[in-house]
């Protein structure tokens, strides 16, 4: 266990007799958009919830990474080949910063590390498509990236203060990744009639699990409402859905690309564009774990973790035979 | 079981010359020198940082939420080491 | 500038980045721990960066990249072999590194071609051969298995070290005296490791030196198949 006294949490319930107290002081710092942090009182679901929705987004982010790297050494310029090692390695970064969240409320980064390697903590279903394609690269940096953002800006505003203030750098620097899918699938669909057609493709097959990344409808949706009072979350489902829709529909047009819904219209009333029904069976088929690929993002995961064993074990053991050295060449 | 697991330091970035160093996050490193080329690699590839500290995470001391009053509020009835509790005749400068 | 750079040693310093990234860049999603994901990244973007400043220094970097046979590329051949476990990975960056440092030490103080070049890059290198040594350190002095595997990967990669010091068209360096520096310190290293300078030739048999001359080793052609296969596959395209 690495985890800091910094990092536990101050007493349990149990230890205060005025636990009542608390959670008035609790629900009146999140009512006044006050940030909650590390050793403060905080009520054991909203707890549990932080840890599992920084763990499932801290998971995201190092699975996503598999997709991507998948096109690393076929990457057909060398600028295409350096802007994408260096987008695989953000997502690294920012795996790093979220389990660095996470482990302020006493989880260490070991532990949530076991919970997705045995299928008990989940990732991201979108990372369970494959890339099947070099446009898939770009497909998933204006969609999937892009959905990610929709998600990810109000998480800035998180009452939890240290996943805010992660978010905050994870925005700043996911700036460009959206930006670099969308300009390498401009030059495709500009391309040749194979590209264009190459992009398409991609477009077509990101298209609904992109919509699907904003969770079930919000009748639907199980730990929404809580996590609206508590300011873990700012948005329903459905509007931030509706809200990347109407920002994906004119960018498709200045793409030269179409969005595979024939539903897909400009809707004068709502001010909203309308889109067809989400077919909602596959995604919970892919959450269960039916997905095309999610057998072997998990078994690549495990085989690098596994497979790096000797190299953590070998660097503790170092850390332990020298640890006096240190001691002596700092007296 | 053999112990592969790294401990915890955290991480104090200096953004640029005649700044104090900033608590930036955390990351995991077997000792102090890899702690320090992480967090180089982690916290300043964008060029963030002319600086870096490195500290276990075990050994901070933390102040408790719970001692906030005794702990902060004697400061507040101190007027005395704010400027503004001096009143300066209008007119007097450089004070 | 691009008229005095010399074409040979262009191509041979470019190709060693280009390789090496291309293989370090195959680690991504498969790192012993998430900090090496960030540094393995790190290093093989700056050899990348190389990489792309030298090859256009004498032509069109993705032609050059992309569009060569294997005869054509003049990259050492210790660059282009497979990572194997992390131990030959690091044993690779060590020998690679420490070669790669003392010559744009040497570049850099010079007034020639590649000066300029090589005063960014001498910081960069600096860099990787520090976390070339600090794992070999902690690999060599670290477990019983991990000194190991440290074992095997010094000498598997051995041969493939005299190549670096062979001589190159337009690299106007003091090669006696570089390899000299060189052993001393990566015996420094190894020792510091509890670990030994391997005992076998510095070369292989019949291709000591060929990388340079554009002999390879056999991953290294199909390391080039999955390179270029995709902008091959569509001639002239743009991306």
């Amino acid at each position: 266990m690495a985890t800091a006294a910094a990092h536990k949490a101050y007493g349990t319930e149990e230890e205060h007799a005025g636990t009542a107290a608390y959670e008035r002081a609790f629900d009146a710092a999140v009512a006044a958009d006050e940030r909650i942090e590390p050793r403060d009182w905080m009520p054991d679901a909203y707890r549990a919830t932080l840890v599992r929705q920084m763990a499932q987004h801290a998971h995201s982010e190092i699975i996503g990474m598999q997709p991507e790297a998948n096109w690393i050494t076929r990457a057909p310029s060398l600028r295409r080949k350096a802007i994408l090692m260096a987008k695989v390695q953000d997502e690294a970064g920012h795996g790093l910063y979220l389990y660095s969240a996470a482990e302020t409320l006493g989880t260490s980064r070991e532990e949530l590390l076991d919970k997705l390697h045995s299928g008990r903590q989940k990732y991201s279903s979108i990372f369970n498509y494959p890339t099947l394609t070099w446009a898939d690269v770009g497909a998933i940096g204006w969609l999937v990236d892009g959905a990610a953002i929709t998600n990810q800006v109000p998480l800035c505003r998180c009452s939890y203060g240290p996943y805010a203030r992660a978010m905050v750098r994870i925005c700043k620097e996911e700036s460009f990744h959206q930006r670099q899918g969308y300009e390498l699938l401009l030059a495709l669909s500009r391309g040749t009639p194979e590209q264009h057609a190459m992009a398409q493709d991609a477009v077509d097959r990101w298209w609904w699990p992109s919509l699907m990344m904003f969770g079930p409808p919000d009748d639907e949706s199980a730990h929404s409402a809580q996590s609206m009072t508590w300011k873990i979350k700012r948005h329903s489902n459905d509007d931030l859905r509706q809200r990347f829709v109407d920002i994906c529909v004119p960018q498709a047009e200045s793409l030269g690309l179409s969005l595979p819904d024939p539903d897909l219209k400009w809707n004068e009333e709502r001010g909203h564009h309308d889109f067809g029904p989400i077919d909602w069976t596959e995604f919970k088929e892919v959450l269960k774990g039916n997905g095309p690929c999610n057998e072997q993002r998990l078994t690549q995961r495990r085989r690098a973790h596994e497979e790096g064993a000797w190299v953590r074990e070998a660097a503790v053991a170092h850390a332990a035979k020298h640890s006096d050295d240190t001691k002596a060449e700092q007296a | 079981m053999t112990n592969t697991d790294w401990p915890l330091w955290e991480v104090f970035v200096r953004s640029r010359r005649g700044l104090s160093h900033t608590h930036a996050g955390s990351l995991h490193a077997p000792d102090a020198e890899f702690a320090l080329r992480n967090a180089r690699d982690l916290y300043t590839r964008r060029g963030e940082g002319v600086s870096i500290w490195v500290v276990p995470s075990s050994a901070i001391t933390a102040s408790s939420p719970d001692e906030k009053d005794p702990f902060f509020e004697p400061a507040a009835d101190k007027p005395y080491r704010h400027p503004t509790f001096y009143e300066i005749p209008e007119g007097v400068k450089h004070l | 500038m691009t008229t005095t750079v010399p074409t040979a040693a262009a191509l041979a310093l470019g190709d060693d980045a280009l390789v090496l990234s291309h293989r370090l860049g195959e680690w991504a999603g498969h790192a012993p721990v998430l900090e090496e994901e960030v540094a393995l990244a790190n290093i093989a973007l700056d050899l990348l960066g190389q990489a792309r400043v030298l090859l256009s220094t004498v032509g069109d970097e993705d032609e050059l990249a992309y569009l060569r046979e294997e005869r054509a590329f003049r990259n050492l051949q210790l660059v282009e072999q497979p990572n194997g476990d992390f131990a030959h990975t690091i044993v690779r960056q060590l020998y690679f590194s420490t070669y790669q440092h003392l010559l744009y030490a040497e570049l850099a103080a010079g007034d020639g071609p590649f000066a300029p070049l090589a005063a960014k890059a001498v910081k960069e290198v600096a860099y990787h051969r520090d976390h070339a040594e600090q794992w070999t350190l902690r690999l060599g002095d670290g477990t019983d298995a991990s000194h190991e595997r440290m074992l095997r990967a010094c000498t598997a990669l051995w041969r493939f070290t005299g190549e670096m010091f062979q001589p190159v068209d337009g690299l106007d360096v003091d090669r006696t005296r570089m390899d000299t520096a060189w052993l001393e310190s990566v015996e420094t290293v190894l020792r510091r490791a509890t670990l030994l300078l391997p005992e076998g030739p510095r070369s292989g048999a019949w291709s000591a030196g060929a990388g340079r001359q554009g002999v390879h080793t056999e991953p290294f052609g199909r390391m080039l198949a999955e390179m270029q296969h995709l902008h091959r596959s569509h001639p002239g395209a743009s991306w």
